[in-house]
């Protein structure tokens, strides 16, 4: 119980901070390059979405499992050689690509 | 609106179509004619269709007629129209999952449950409308503009699948699919008074549907009766090698199990839950829903679901976690909208400025949501947080399907909303689904059943929950209800 309480008061100091510094920072690991206007909103928003979502602080989960997925069981599959899509097709829909060479472009990564 | 009486008449099931084609009634070429010139009428109005793939559909629907004459097989959806929600890739024809960032987006390969559709001899005469990346209720969230309830065209037809809900509403086709990740289905289902069936996790392959949240998502149809329910998860249903999470539980004979006989059949209603908040007129028909089954033998059970109403903020802490991952792929590389490159950008910059252009207002709250609680210092307090309580959740569940066969709530706390109305408030728009995010949450099978209208002529539906890859029992109630009931052939007018 000691543990849920202490969480819980964690999660009030981050919302209560939560600035436009924060959600610039989380723009920058989503690789988004948001607008002033947009900084603004979603500082506003996220603040208010996290306020709600913090409910669920309210309640002891003390040694209860985390649920990821609800059918848990390994999939196997023989690691043989199948038929997929040729280079072809798959370079149809790129922005920039060397078709020929069968390369996808983009800009300069090393100088 | 007589505009929708207009051409096809539109009370013909899908079983009624295949029927008439295969007793040479009709054909499977002028059936597409008609559904497709009901289209052509109805959609300036509606816009339930970001594709109508007119050509196509009238080349399968002849070579469909050329098969049955040369005394060939036929599958159980021969000549039957039916539209794919525009998330679902099919090759050649564009699919954009209503977004900027896939504009011009065509497919190299199609998903199985459209291959699986066309194998049993359906005939795809479009792709329609969604929330951009199934993000929302409302359909307002796509690039390409809203879709209209044809019920009433000031209104939403909820959402994500809203095209799809409103295609078959509006009699253009009589059965379409859907995704559903917390309530995408079956609350458009509701709010345009059709049938929404979300099976249970892994029951349907997801190989070919453009991921969004991937423990919750799952493909499913929209009809008029329970009975083109059954049969389209018959057909789209079983394992499927194409996706990891497809499960080889075997799949009964889902039209055999719809026998009427709901005699004993135990029906849980938690009614601690149904409280607050809930439009009294969608209570008033839910209860008489309830009644009707009464009547037919099925026994009413008082059940509680304690944590049934924290499932909004946990589905959205979940959601939005797997759906930043998931949508990391649109790095306007292999596929997508890519900026303008200027002398000298960077790769990130083209990332960074190619995904702000891209993407929607909401596809970046949820991506910044999701983004912000799988980063470190905060992932325990909330992803594993709302992963713990859903475990509480699926034991809620677990613990009530020991006494009861199937849980009934209402399945969205009002009729269909006005466009508008809650595209300022987020919070506001997530409340919607605050019956429906937990069969996500817990891979259940729930279906949506036409149950009654509201004062304005609004459809209201309520919603059934089963047991895991038991959609035979929730198909067999909910088939029971509408064969004492019309409210599902009732025609916008």
């Amino acid at each position: 119980m000691k543990a849920t309480w202490s969480r819980c008061d964690r999660i009030d100091r981050i919302v209560s901070t939560l600035t436009q510094s924060d959600v610039k920072r989380i723009a920058e690991l989503a690789r988004l390059e948001l607008t002033t206007d947009e900084l603004d909103l979603f500082t506003r928003q996220l603040g208010g979405i996290l306020a709600y979502v913090e409910q669920i602080n309210t309640l002891d989960t003390t040694g209860v499992p985390p649920t990821s997925h609800v059918l848990n069981r390994p999939v196997d599959r023989e690691d043989a050689l199948q038929p997929s899509l040729s280079r072809e097709d798959l370079l149809a829909n790129a922005p920039d690509a060397a078709r020929e060479a069968g390369l996808f472009k983009v800009p300069r990564v090393i100088g | 609106m007589t505009v929708l009486r207009h051409g096809y008449g539109g009370q013909d099931s899908a079983q009624d179509i295949a029927a008439k084609i295969a007793s040479g009634e009709t054909t499977a070429l002028a059936t597409c004619e008609a559904h497709l010139e009901r289209i052509k009428v109805l959609e300036p109005t509606l816009s339930a269709f970001n594709t109508v793939t007119a050509e196509r559909a009238l080349a399968r629907a002849r070579a469909l007629d050329a098969r049955q004459q040369a005394g060939l097989p036929r599958g159980p959806l021969h000549g039957v129209p039916v539209a794919i929600k525009d998330n679902m890739c099919t090759t050649g024809i564009p699919t954009t999952a209503s977004s900027r960032i896939l504009r011009g987006y065509v497919p190299p390969y199609t998903a199985t449950v459209v291959e699986r559709l066309e194998a049993a001899g359906a005939v795809m005469i479009g792709k329609t409308n969604l929330d951009e990346f199934a993000m929302g209720s409302s359909t307002e969230n796509s690039a390409l503009g809203p879709t209209r309830n044809p019920w009433d065209v000031t209104r939403t037809p909820g959402g994500s699948s809203g095209g799809s809900a409103a295609a078959v509403a509006g009699r253009m086709v009589p059965l379409a699919l859907g995704s559903d990740t917390g309530g995408s289905i079956r609350q458009p289902a509701a709010l345009c008074g059709i049938v929404g069936l979300k099976p249970t996790y892994g029951r349907v392959s997801r190989y070919g549907l453009m991921a969004f949240a991937s423990s919750l998502d799952q493909i499913g149809p929209f009809t008029h009766t329970v009975a083109d329910a059954a049969l389209a998860l018959q057909v789209i249903g079983g394992h499927d090698g194409h996706d990891a999470t497809s499960s080889s539980e075997a799949m009964p004979d889902l039209l055999a199990a719809l026998t009427g006989d709901v005699q004993g059949l135990r029906i849980g209603i938690p009614r601690a839950f149904l409280g607050d908040g809930v439009d009294a007129p969608v209570l008033a028909a839910f209860h008489d829903a309830m009644q009707a089954l009464a009547a037919r033998g099925a026994t009413l059970v008082d059940i509680e679901l304690p944590h049934a109403g924290y499932g909004i903020p946990v589905y959205y802490l979940i959601a939005t976690a797997e759906a930043s991952s998931n949508l990391a792929r649109y790095d306007s590389v292999r596929y997508g909208h890519r900026t303008k490159i200027e002398k000298d950008d960077t790769l990130l910059t083209m990332y960074e400025r190619s995904r702000d252009e891209g993407f929607g207002a909401e596809v970046k709250r949820r991506i910044m949501l999701g983004t912000y609680v799988l980063s470190a210092g905060y992932y325990d307090a909330y992803y594993l947080k709302a992963q713990q309580v859903r475990t509480l959740l699926r034991r809620d569940f677990e613990q009530v399907f020991a006494s009861v066969d199937v849980v009934a709530t209402p399945t969205t706390p009002t009729p269909a909303f006005k466009l508008g109305e809650k595209t300022s408030d987020p919070i506001q728009m997530y409340l919607n689904d605050i019956f429906t995010v937990s069969a996500n949450l817990t891979g259940l099978p729930a279906i949506s059943v036409p149950c009654g209208f509201s004062a304005e002529r609004l459809p209201i539906g309520f919603q059934l929950t089963g047991r895991l890859f038991d959609e035979g029992t929730l198909l067999r109630a909910a088939d029971a209800y509408q064969r004492d009931t019309a409210f599902h052939l009732e025609v916008p007018n």
